[in-house]
């Protein structure tokens, strides 16, 4: 078996990965990133609408500082996040801008004057100084008190990711793709590297690092319906989580967006509400304003979807052959607007609907888009249980969302993330050795080979990899979706639990030879049902709604209970996650109030004994 | 009415001794909006797990599922069944090492690209995290964006048949990359540095013009603009190149 040893291991080469692995790189040290395809083709490249930072440079943007980003990020994230992380990450967030501004960003840019946008509707003036000609201009974004949403154009994660990317290749970082982490390697204490299956050959390979970072971004292809792309099945949760050491934060609480497209899922950004797209009925008729009278379509995304899944409940929802849709409306942008702003937008609905947004509505609903929980870490991106395990990005609960992510701030999130962690990670390189013992090492790898070959002998069982995976989407939308309560919760549990034992019997129906997909998903899939257990059993355990996570049955936010984090670790053999829980924050700068919107009853701290 | 496509998709497994090239069968009823990504992954689930191929971001933006549709390069996920006939061939993008089936090995070869172009911004400034960042026309932004959208898909190298003959030739995509910093006032090299990464056959002198690359290209990159403007400066590089008190 092949063996590779480095100082820095990242898996995943997404922005947060590459972004950790440069930081590494320029203190000299040797690292390697893993990814599951090409370093450019990470979703990081999918992300159109921008990142925030308060660099305010535009006109709707003047007056705003950290500060006002920080209480837009605290508030947004129903008071589910840790207040010291947010603050670290709204200070550094405009360094982290203009850094990438001078590694080759092409942000766009202030062009002084006057100019007319739209806001809800209907059409402002403002006018651009003089003086801040030329500097990186911004956006708006739902829940966010300033225009603060860096961009190019919309395209921002593509050229964000590949100016990481040209900065990764000058400095030397190795990417190996078409990789696939099986699992981490530990001595229950210290994390060593990793068992892979090459996605090229078939082969398994062992790296041995002194550092791991997981950085695999989001787990949204447990669910049927996402934005996400097709690769991002959680393998970094998963191989965290069977440490049985290292827990899992809050995944319960996920993300829908409110525009993916009917009937494939695709996103069209939230650029398209920022720049003064409405959302209508099957009448036609703007609804968001009825029920949130001051931000509509501008609320968050987790208020908007819900008041959108609500509106449809009503029977306004637009009847189409694949369920219930409302309509989102850019025609009134323009077709220059829409040409050069949010051109993207205009080759999906052209591409994928055959419908052209400047005459026609684009038909949306709310889709799982992001996934708040992940590898639970300290401010320093230092995993809980393990020495010499770190985690960045969307794959990590470093948690500065909390609750509920508003947009903008994860694309940010992976840059800043990456510079304050990659920098801790230089710091413990240069303080910490390690040994490996080489039994381990081959136990780790011999374990990942067994399973192989019971999986191609049918060793296990005979289930079908699809049929097994189609029964966990079953459950989780059904159970563990936009709203939920109890009793379809607790059905989503148990059947969970069946699917699991299911998806410990899988034979493959192919060969299993060379880079065989069926293999791939094989191995994957208990880990993703476990994954989906965490999120339901941690959904069903918590009785309030808060932020993304809404019980019918327990409609308030209840602070007196419930200003806690989930901690999702999963014993070797269990058939549960077992649930801890942890404050959400040290620090109290901005004590829990109101967001602003959304409604909803809380229930306040103070009434506790 | 439904119709019955038949899809005719080119096998090989280079991993398993007893594999030999060859094209296999399948038959799908068509279903309304259904594309190629729809189209595979049913094949995959309902008749071949084994079957490889790539996707991605499926929705035209990461460039992993391009392959050779009915004798044409393109992005599979985008390809709507609707506008093929109801025979589909599909092989793999020439060119590239073969990964298995549908699936080819794009990430070496762009990879090594770029480590050939030295594709990023060449400048003798430290960024200064206290200082404001340096302004930039929003023209120049846009300008650079609009070369910047390749999405290394590999159409364009695959349809290019200075490329068939050529292994080491750096393509459209190398050549439009290239531009791409030559535009970027952030960049400092000089005409010269340029000259010496595409002025030869390896490079934009080996381009035989005949349009190939900008009719597959899926994101409709200016292709042949650029390889006109590389053409003309470099040509002149070369010239000044000649004359040795112009040399720098
Ligand atoms: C359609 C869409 C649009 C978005 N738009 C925005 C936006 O406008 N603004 C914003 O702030 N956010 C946006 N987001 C969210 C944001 O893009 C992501 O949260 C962010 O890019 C995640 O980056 P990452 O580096 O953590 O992970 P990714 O970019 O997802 O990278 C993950 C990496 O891990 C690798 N990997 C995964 N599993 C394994 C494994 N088992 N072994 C080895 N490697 C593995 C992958 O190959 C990849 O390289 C959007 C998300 C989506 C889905
Ligand atoms: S124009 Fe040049 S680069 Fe394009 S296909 Fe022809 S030879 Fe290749
Ligand atoms: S230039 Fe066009 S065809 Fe060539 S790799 Fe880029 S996107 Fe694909
Ligand atoms: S799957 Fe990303 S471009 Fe087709």
């Amino acid at each position: 078996m092949q063996t590779f040893q480095t100082d820095l291991l990242c898996i995943g080469a997404g922005l947060a990965g590459e972004r950790v692995a440069i930081e590494a790189a320029a203190a000299g040290f040797d690292v390697t990133c893993l990814s599951l395809v090409p370093a450019r083709r990470s979703h990081s490249s999918a992300a159109q609408g921008g990142m925030q930072a308060a660099l305010g440079n535009c006109a709707m943007g003047e007056g705003d500082s950290p500060d006002v980003h920080f209480e837009d990020t605290v508030k947004g994230s129903d008071w589910g996040c840790d207040q010291e992380v947010a603050r670290l990450f709204c200070d550094n967030a405009p360094i982290a801008m203009r850094q990438l501004a001078a590694w080759g960003v092409p942000w766009n840019r202030v062009v002084p004057g006057k100019s007319t946008y739209f806001k809800g509707g209907k059409l402002f003036e403002k006018e651009e100084k003089q003086e801040k000609e030329g500097l990186i201009t911004a956006r708006a974004f739902g829940g966010t008190a300033k225009w603060r949403t860096c961009y190019t154009s919309d395209g921002t994660g593509h050229t964000v990711l590949y100016t990481m990317d040209n900065r990764a290749v000058q400095l030397g970082v190795a990417v190996h793709d078409k990789i696939e982490a099986l699992s981490l390697i530990h001595d229950g204490e210290n994390c060593l590297g990793a068992v892979v299956r090459c996605l090229k050959t078939g082969e398994l390979r062992v790296y041995l690092a002194r550092v791991t970072l997981i950085a695999t971004g989001g787990f949204g292809r447990i669910y049927r319906e996402s934005t996400n792309a097709v690769i991002n099945d959680g393998g970094g949760l998963i191989i965290a989580l069977d440490t049985g050491v290292v827990p899992l934060g809050n995944m319960e609480a996920v993300q829908f967006h409110p525009t993916g497209i009917v009937p494939t899922d695709i996103l069209v950004t939230e650029g398209c509400r920022g720049d003064g797209g409405t959302l209508l009925d099957k009448n036609e008729h703007r609804f968001m304003p009825d029920y949130e009278p001051d931000k509509a379509e501008l609320a968050s995304r987790d208020v908007v979807s819900r008041w959108m899944t609500h509106h449809m409940r009503q029977g306004l929802g637009v009847p189409s052959p694949y369920g219930d849709h409302l309509w989102l409306d850019i025609r009134h942008l323009g077709c220059h607007h829409l040409a050069t702003k949010l051109r993207e937008v205009d080759e999906i609905c052209k591409n994928f609907l055959g419908i052209d947004p400047a005459v026609n509505l684009i038909p949306v609903r709310p889709t799982q888009h992001y996934s708040m929980g992940g590898v639970r870490t300290d401010k320093d991106g230092l995993a809980y249980g393990l020495k010499g395990l770190f985690s960045a990005g969307e794959a990590a609960c470093w948690d500065m969302h909390g609750f509920n992510r508003l947009g903008g701030n994860s694309l940010a999130e992976t840059v800043v993330a990456g510079m304050i962690v990659g920098a801790k990670v230089v710091e413990y390189l240069r303080n910490h050795q390690v040994s490996y013992p080489t039994g381990l090492i081959r136990d780790f790898a011999a374990q990942q080979q067994d399973r192989t070959k019971r999986l191609i002998s049918k060793a296990d069982g005979k289930e079908n990899v699809f049929t097994v995976r189609n029964a966990m989407y079953d459950a989780l939308m059904h159970g563990a979706g936009i709203f939920r309560n109890a009793k379809d919760l607790e059905a989503c549990v148990q059947t969970l639990q069946e699917v699991h034992e299911r998806a410990n019997k899988i034979g493959l129906r192919s060969n299993g030879r060379g880079a065989n997909p069926e293999l791939a998903l094989a191995l994957r899939l208990p880990g993703m049902v476990r994954l989906a257990l965490c999120v339901a059993q941690g959904a069903l355990q918590r009785t309030e709604s808060r932020g993304s996570h809404a019980r019918e049955d327990y409609p308030e936010r209840n602070d007196r209970d419930w200003l806690v984090r989930t901690l999702a670790t999963w014993q070797p053999g269990a058939p549960l996650p077992t649930l801890n829980y942890e404050p959400v924050s040290q620090v109290w700068s901005i004590p829990p109030g109101e967001r602003g919107y959304g409604g909803g009853k809380i229930i306040p701290a103070e009434t506790k004994e | 009415m439904a119709r019955n496509l038949t899809f005719s998709i080119f096998r090989y497994n280079p991993q398993d001794p007893i594999s030999v090239p060859h094209t296999d069968t399948f038959v799908l009823d068509e279903t309304n909006h259904m594309t190629l990504f729809i189209a595979l992954n049913r094949i995959r689930e309902e008749q071949d797990p084994g079957l490889q191929f790539d996707f991605c971001c499926r929705a035209g933006i990461c460039g992993a599922c391009a392959m050779v549709v009915n004798g044409r390069p393109g992005l599979a996920c985008h390809t709507k069944t609707k506008d093929l006939p109801d025979a589909i061939t599909l092989m793999p993008l020439p060119f590239f090492t073969l990964v298995g089936d549908l699936s080819v090995d794009t990430g070496t070869w762009f990879r090594n690209m770029a480590q050939r172009v030295r594709s990023w911004v060449h400048t003798d400034k430290d960024f200064d995290p206290k200082a404001l960042e340096e302004r930039m026309d929003n023209a120049v932004a846009e300008e650079i964006y609009e070369l910047e959208r390749c999405i290394e898909c590999g159409c364009c190298v695959a349809a290019c048949g200075t490329a068939i003959m050529r292994p080491d030739f750096l393509g459209a995509a190398g050549l439009n990359r290239l531009a791409r910093f030559v535009l970027d006032p952030r960049d400092k090299r000089t005409e010269q540095d340029y000259f010496d990464i595409v002025g030869n056959d390896q490079g934009i002198f080996g381009c035989m013009g005949l349009l190939a690359c900008e009719d597959v290209c899926p994101k409709h990159l200016p292709l042949q603009d650029q390889l006109g403007m590389l053409r003309w400066k470099m040509g002149w590089a070369g010239i000044m190149n000649l004359l040795p008190w112009k040399r720098k």
